[in-house]
């Protein structure tokens, strides 16, 4: 118990620092926690914050479930065919280094602006992440449990469904959990540029309407703590049983 | 009755890796395919079940000819064969999803019994040795009802003392179940203990040396003057097959 409490007490500790630190400095340059904290209380109090968090949870949520609905299906199929892997792996390998950002101007042109941009960054910040992810998952499912499939006679669906799928699935959950933390720091960018609203929206609103910095601050921890819960969440799918022995015993 | 005969060459490269082996094995036979590692053992093991083709020759099971992989011919593979995301129970029911409910729980019971792992029905894998793991794929095979085993180093990676009790295992399911067996191994113990015919295969490109019938009863006893002579026997034809 007080070793979970660790890592509690040393953010706490640095907190006071911080605080400290803006007392005896008592410049422009960033708020104090305490004032942070005070502008959380008040997005609360004007109910914007609970409306950002929806907001932001809702272009992540689909967008990361498109993606993964066309990109796990055809990085299975890419992958299992060592021919359609020749030919598709230098157009990934050319379209993943670009930064989901750089795809803005062309999201507004399509899309406009509006949730449907934002929702379309995060899909394709997340899209060839996970292409990868369930192309080379296949790529690493050992011959045997190939060959008992084939040995027992099942039906190709059957093969999908109780062969293939379990052995991927360990790979697929840990390229599912990286990705949704690349959905998670692209909606804050789209945000900033695509629409007006959520926590992107809310940083950037902020500074422009009177420099309100304290929400600025606010805004990041919201992120920040959301980050770490979606996280956790993914996580846990870790320890389901059928999927343990794919991960290392912790 | 199992009429096994094969002709063919394998080109990796153009490697010749068997050579013109035929050999006829007959319904419920235990048969160990000896021979120096690396001769192509496996490579005629999965051959024989349907997983590669022969480059020319056929392989034919009661007048029917080889074409794939088919359940009435299980293959258990020396390790990683058993399913890690399925229990005990999951994996010995893996090729049941046809039965009925009932038939298969009864099914999975007798055989989790034959292969001596009550207690463990719902364990996944990763809490079973290595020795387990091994009963485990024999389970599942046999649950199929397959008329053909085909063991590739089943017990390769085993300690010597978990091998010596899985032998006798092994032993005591074929008597119960009486399938046809075909073992691949390169420990000369192993094949006289558990062997009616050992099959002594030349390095590559495989050739049939030698066929070794073993003529005692079970249980065997490892001390016999006969046994030891066999054993002798088969030593030195596998010296031979180093040299040849």
């Amino acid at each position: 118990m007080l070793v979970r409490l660790r890592p509690v007490a040393f953010i706490l500790v640095l907190l006071v620092i911080w605080q400290i630190a803006i007392s005896s400095h008592p410049g422009q340059l960033l708020p104090g926690p305490w004032q942070t904290l005070r502008g959380i209380g008040d997005l609360l109090q004007h109910g914007l914050l609970l409306k950002y968090v929806v907001a932001s949870l809702f272009r992540v949520t689909w967008g990361f479930l498109l993606a993964a609905a066309i990109a796990i299906p055809l990085g299975l199929t890419i992958g299992w065919y060592s021919r359609a892997e020749m030919a598709f792996n230098p157009l990934v390998q050319i379209f993943r280094p670009i930064s989901p950002l750089a795809w803005i101007p062309i999201a507004i042109l399509w899309f406009g602006v509006g949730d449907l941009s934002a929702i379309f960054l995060i899909f394709v910040g997340c899209f060839f992440s996970l292409l990868l992810t369930a192309m080379s998952a296949v790529h690493n499912i050992p011959d045997v449990y190939i060959n008992v499939g084939r040995n027992f006679g099942l039906s190709t669906p059957a093969f999908i469904y109780r062969v293939l799928y379990p052995a991927v699935a360990p790979q697929l959950i840990v390229g599912l959990r990286i990705t949704l933390g690349i959905a998670w720091l692209v909606v804050v960018a789209a945000e900033m540029i695509a629409v007006n609203s959520g926590l992107g929206f809310l940083i950037v609103d902020a500074r422009n309407a009177g420099n309100r910095y304290d929400l600025v601050v606010a805004g990041m921890v919201v992120i920040g703590l959301i980050g770490l819960l979606l996280d956790l969440a993914m996580r846990s799918l870790e320890q389901v049983k059928s999927f343990r022995w794919g991960f290392p015993e912790n | 009755m199992d009429h096994v005969r094969k002709i063919f060459e394998r080109d990796g490269n153009s490697i010749s890796v068997l050579e013109d082996i035929s050999l006829d094995v007959r319904n419920g036979e235990f048969i160990c395919l000896v021979g120096p590692s690396g001769c192509g053992k496996s490579t005629l093991l999965n051959v024989m079940g349907g997983f590669l083709s022969p480059t020319s020759g056929s392989v034919a099971i009661d007048g029917e000819t080889v074409q794939g992989p088919d359940p009435r011919r299980i293959l258990v593979f020396q390790e990683r064969g058993v399913f890690p995301w399925l229990t005990v129970e999951g994996n010995i029911g893996f090729g049941l999803s046809k039965l009925s409910d009932a038939e298969r729980k009864q099914r999975i019971a007798h055989y989790v019994q034959l292969v001596r792992l009550q207690g463990f029905e719902h364990s996944y894998p990763s809490d079973l040795s290595g020795g387990m793991k091994q009963r485990l794929q024999v389970a599942r095979a046999l649950a199929v009802n397959p008329d053909i085993l085909y063991l590739d180093e089943p017990f390769g990676a085993l300690d010597s003392v978990t091998r010596f009790i899985m032998r006798g295992e092994l032993l005591r399911i074929w008597q119960t179940e009486r399938r046809t067996i075909i073992f691949v191994t390169h420990d000369i113990d192993e094949a006289v203990q558990l062997a009616d015919r050992v099959v002594v295969l030349s390095s590559r490109p495989a050739k049939i040396q030698d066929v070794l019938t073993i003529d005692i009863e079970h249980p065997r006893n490892l001390s016999s003057p006969r046994y030891l002579e066999l054993r002798d026997q088969l030593a030195q034809k596998i010296g031979l097959a180093f040299s040849a």
